[in-house]
């Protein structure tokens, strides 16, 4: 019961509001920190489900003629692994974090649309529990998270003979992924107002902080990129139970449809999962090096122009399907394109450090990890770009090595590095920074024990999506490799859980600003009142509270723009 | 806390390098392995060349780069009197220079890679041999066109030098075909007739195998291409175009070839022989069997897609028994085909030893 005064020393007790209990709280809620932290919780749950699932796959193919899963079993567990990693741990982590960081960082009370914001989060949270749910149905989906046509299709459908997916299985994919899809265009469309219409006065582009810059690009990307998705989905479930022949070949349709829709989503997609990753480090690089970041409008702009041309790449996902040689021609060379604002982005991540004073705490490992690790992610990547290698080298475990690296050795490490970074301003405490080098290391060793044989697994002529392989191929060793490696990363990932527990309870007071950082998040109370501010900051330079804090040498004074 | 994980790095740097240097050097001697690194024919030369050349610029570049970020780490670490670093904010000559480098790099790249592209688009003399490759849940199939459409499966026999050009053909899901040691893949998709080409340089055998991912048993979707000199390979077509030999009356074999073609095991529903159940090669009967030709099933040696091979010598039998049934490969496939490829097409009324022993004899005949 609450009470309520409703004349002059009249008070009536009155039916307590949902809102006023601890969970209601949690589920009326519109502010974006709280919000933020929900889909952060959420993303990490499915890391783990994500993860749970690698370790299954890992233990199967430990050694050669593996019995732990049937291939039934299998082929369910790597395709809910990959679009668990992708969909519902990725996409919500960085949404998670852009929610909270980014109104924040520009100086906003909020996202713009606070109400679309919550419904974008419950979807997500519903489209992740109806995914993986399948399970329980011993229907998961099974056809990889690329989910290719006519495999996907119904039996009855594709012909004599033809074991396709009679199951609910691609069903529970489909519907899963357009809520998804609705969930993303809804935070997309909240994350461009926000950022286009509520910074600070004085915060113009040119001012926004570098994951802000990140998170409106991947925005741009997401409302271009997911319709081709939705649209190919939509088909398929046509195909499936309408009867229409979108993607059947017998009938006049063409299964390459699919590919062709499907990358033009999934490539822009790949660069929405790094892009932010991009911005974090970009913010955590110059705290930790005690520098402004080496050429801002470079490492803006490359972000850019890295989202423009990742439309133009898509095919290179399809270098095998037969294109003639001038559209292969194209997409090699769109690939290699993209090549260079991605190497300039390194370039001036290395400089920032370089001549800097770098206090090595974990947010600071974390990013440097990524540079280290994404690196190698962006060399083999090259490789698969050059045509000819391309046709040995996709579709075998060189391409699960360069897409790892890429995914877990940098977007991964991009999250860990922005959870020991922000983790103070969300809750007040800083997490401990001696399980955090621990958990560093371990994850450094595991990512390049379990990833780096597959290089040499995929050469040495190992495909991918394989339940099981025969003994006498020289690939028993490697294999093993990989699997001690998946379970120190797993080690790693328990560190963290340690960590947040014991410093959620007895964690050090971290107070508003532990780092001595530059920009506004960091200019209020750990956490953060609703309202965020007090006061409407004023922005004169990229690092407003870095001029704060030193008036004397403000940025606005020495720097030029 | 500072020094031990000064020295943590300098360990494990070194046990990381010790481990990549040692997978290196097992990737450059996997001798059993389908390695694309150890190639036996021209299109798996030049993507190999092509390969070791991007390496090199790859290993300049990450030398470079890693080289220069750990070195930065190590010299700017904060210490106790370092002083506070200048606002550096940028440099555009600099990041003029850092565009233009890597794009000279990776133009490079760019050219080896559209010159070989154009170079293994085409053979440079036309097909000496022609087959069509047929993509099925989860076998091969390969029909001789210009040999009298004979066909095999599982196994791809062809003369070493010659030109072979293979039309790409399914009727189900999308598969690619592979040999790692002689040419990288092609997608097999339905309704997109793809050709690819490869010559083996050198007699063996090598690995071929799905890479496309086509349902439960992608995993067994294997295959041999078996490189013999130009006069076996012709001995061999002659044998391959023959019809399979009648077994002699009253022989272990003989049975087999009744009980083939009876409803007790219920084979021929299923599999055709040319000179058991079909009259030849073009039978129209055939074309409505869905599993492999077994005309001349004793000369290959894998059984459905690579998940068992076929091996007489552990299959031999004596006074009408096997020796050791349980060595050998096709009593388990012929026992229990779904315990050994779950979600096949392969099915078979339980059998007796027997009966089983029947059909080895008579399958090891077919040669």
């Amino acid at each position: 019961m609450a009470t309520r005064t409703i004349g002059e020393g009249v008070v009536v007790e009155r039916q307590r509001r949902l809102s006023e209990t601890y969970v209601g709280r949690w589920i009326t809620t519109t502010d974006h920190k709280l919000i933020g932290i929900m889909y952060m919780v959420t993303a990490f749950f499915f890391f783990l489900v994500g993860g749970l699932e690698a370790l299954l796959i890992r233990t199967q193919l430990a050694v050669p003629d593996g019995k732990v899963l049937d291939p039934a079993t299998y082929d369910q567990i790597f395709t809910m692994h990959g679009t668990t990693m992708i969909f519902l741990f990725v996409m919500p982590m960085l949404t998670g974090l852009g929610n909270y960081v980014v109104p924040l960082m520009i100086g906003a009370r909020d996202m713009a649309f606070p109400r679309l914001n919550a419904f974008g989060y419950w979807i997500v949270l519903f489209g992740g529990l109806f995914l993986t749910s399948s399970f329980l149905f011993g229907q998961a989906p099974n056809a990889g998270w690329f989910s290719y046509a006519p495999l996907t299709e119904l039996t009855s459908a594709c012909g004599n003979a033809v074991k396709c997916t009679p199951g609910l299985n691609m069903d529970f994919w489909v519907l899963g992924i357009l809520l998804l899809g609705i969930s993303s265009i809804a935070a997309s469309v909240n994350f461009v107002v926000t950022i286009l219409k509520l910074r600070a006065p004085g915060m113009s582009i040119n001012r926004m902080p570098l994951f802000t810059w990140m998170t409106l690009v991947t925005s741009f990307l997401l409302l271009f990129a997911i319709p081709s998705l939705t649209a190919a989905a939509g088909l398929l479930l046509l195909d499936r139970h309408l009867g229409t022949h979108f993607y059947q070949q017998a009938f006049g349709g063409d299964p390459l449809l699919w590919q062709h829709l499907f990358w033009s989503f999934g490539h822009p997609e790949v660069y929405i999962l790094i892009l932010p990753a991009f911005g974090i480090i970009s913010e955590v690089l110059p705290v930790f090096s005690r520098k402004p970041i080496f050429g801002y409008t470079f490492v803006a702009w490359s972000g850019v122009a890295i989202g423009f041309l990742s439309f133009t790449v898509w095919a290179h996902h399809m270098f095998a399907v037969g294109l003639p040689t001038v559209a292969q021609a194209f997409f090699a060379t769109s690939t290699t394109l993209i090549a260079i604002p991605t190497a300039v982005k390194i370039f001036n991540w290395v400089a920032t450090v370089y001549g800097g004073k770098l206090s090595l705490k974990a947010p600071m490992l974390f990013a440097l990890g990524f540079i280290a690790m994404f690196l190698i992610g962006g060399l083999n990547g090259v490789a698969l770009a050059v045509v000819p290698f391309d046709y040995q080298a996709t579709d075998t475990y060189f391409v699960v090595s360069h897409l790892h690296y890429v995914l877990f050795g940098g977007t991964a490490f991009g999250v860990f590095s922005a959870l020991y970074y922000w983790f103070p301003k969300m809750t007040g405490k800083l997490l401990s920074n001696r399980l955090g080098v621990w958990q560093f290391w371990l994850m450094l060793i595991g990512v390049n024990l379990t990833f780096f044989p597959m290089h040499i697994l995929g050469l040495l002529g190992m495909p991918r999506r394989y339940y099981t392989y025969s003994g006498n191929l020289g690939w028993n060793e490697l294999n093993l490799m990989a699997t001690v490696g998946a379970f120190i990363i797993a080690a790693a990932i328990l560190v963290f859980i340690w960590n947040v527990i014991v410093s959620l309870r007895s964690g050090e007071q971290s107070g508003s600003d532990p780092w001595d950082a530059f920009t506004l998040e960091w200019d209020t109370t750990s956490p953060p009142q609703p309202y965020n501010f007090a006061t409407v900051p004023i922005v004169r330079s990229r690092r407003p509270f870095y001029d704060k804090k030193n008036p004397d040498i403000a940025d606005w004074k020495t720097a030029t723009h | 806390m500072r020094m031990p994980l000064f020295r943590g790095v300098k360990r494990w740097g070194k046990l990381i390098s010790a481990l990549l240097l040692s997978s290196l050097f097992l990737a450059a001697c996997g001798e059993n392995s389908p390695s694309v690194l150890n190639p036996a024919g021209p299109v798996a030369d030049r993507e190999r060349i092509l390969f070791w050349f991007i390496l090199i610029v790859a290993t300049i570049v990450f030398v470079a780069v890693e080289g220069m970020l750990i070195y930065s780490i190590f010299r700017f670490r904060e210490r106790p009197n370092s002083p506070m670093p200048r606002q550096i904010h940028g440099n555009n000559t600099i990041e003029v220079i850092w565009t233009v480098a890597p794009s000279i790099f990776l133009f490079a790249v760019l050219i080896g890679t559209i010159y070989t592209m154009i170079n293994l688009a085409q053979p440079k003399t036309p097909a000496d041999l022609e087959v069509r490759v047929v993509g099925h849940q989860w076998w091969w199939e390969f029909d001789y066109v210009s040999q009298g459409n004979f066909v095999t499966a599982d196994s791809l026999e062809v003369p070493t030098g010659a030109v072979v050009q293979l039309d790409l053909v399914s009727n189900n899901v999308i598969h690619s075909f592979w040999i790692p040691q002689l040419t990288g893949k092609t997608d097999v998709i339905p309704g997109h007739n793809n050709h690819m080409w490869f010559t083996a340089d050198r007699t063996g055998n090598f690995f071929g195998a799905c890479a496309e991912y086509c349902g439960d048993q992608h995993a067994h979707m294997r295959f041999d291409v078996i490189a013999v000199d130009q006069n076996t390979f012709m001995t061999w077509v002659h044998t391959q175009q023959a019809s399979a030999v009648t077994p002699a009356a009253g022989s272990l074999a003989e049975q087999g070839a009744k009980l083939f073609g009876s409803a007790a095991a219920g084979c021929s529903s299923c599999h055709g022989i040319v000179g058991n159940n079909l009259t030849s090669y073009a039978d129209p009967k055939g074309a409505a069997l869905i599993g492999p030709n077994l005309t001349h099933f004793g000369s290959r040696r894998l059984i459905a897609g690579g998940v068992l091979t076929w091996d007489p010598a552990s299959c031999q039998i004596v006074n009408n028994q096997l020796v050791n049934k349980n060595n050998c490969g096709l009593y388990q496939w012929l026992q229990n085909p779904q315990a050994i490829k779950p979600g096949s097409d392969m099915v078979i009324n339980q059998l007796t030893d027997a009966q089983i022993t029947q059909l080895i004899a008579y399958l090891e005949s077919l040669q």
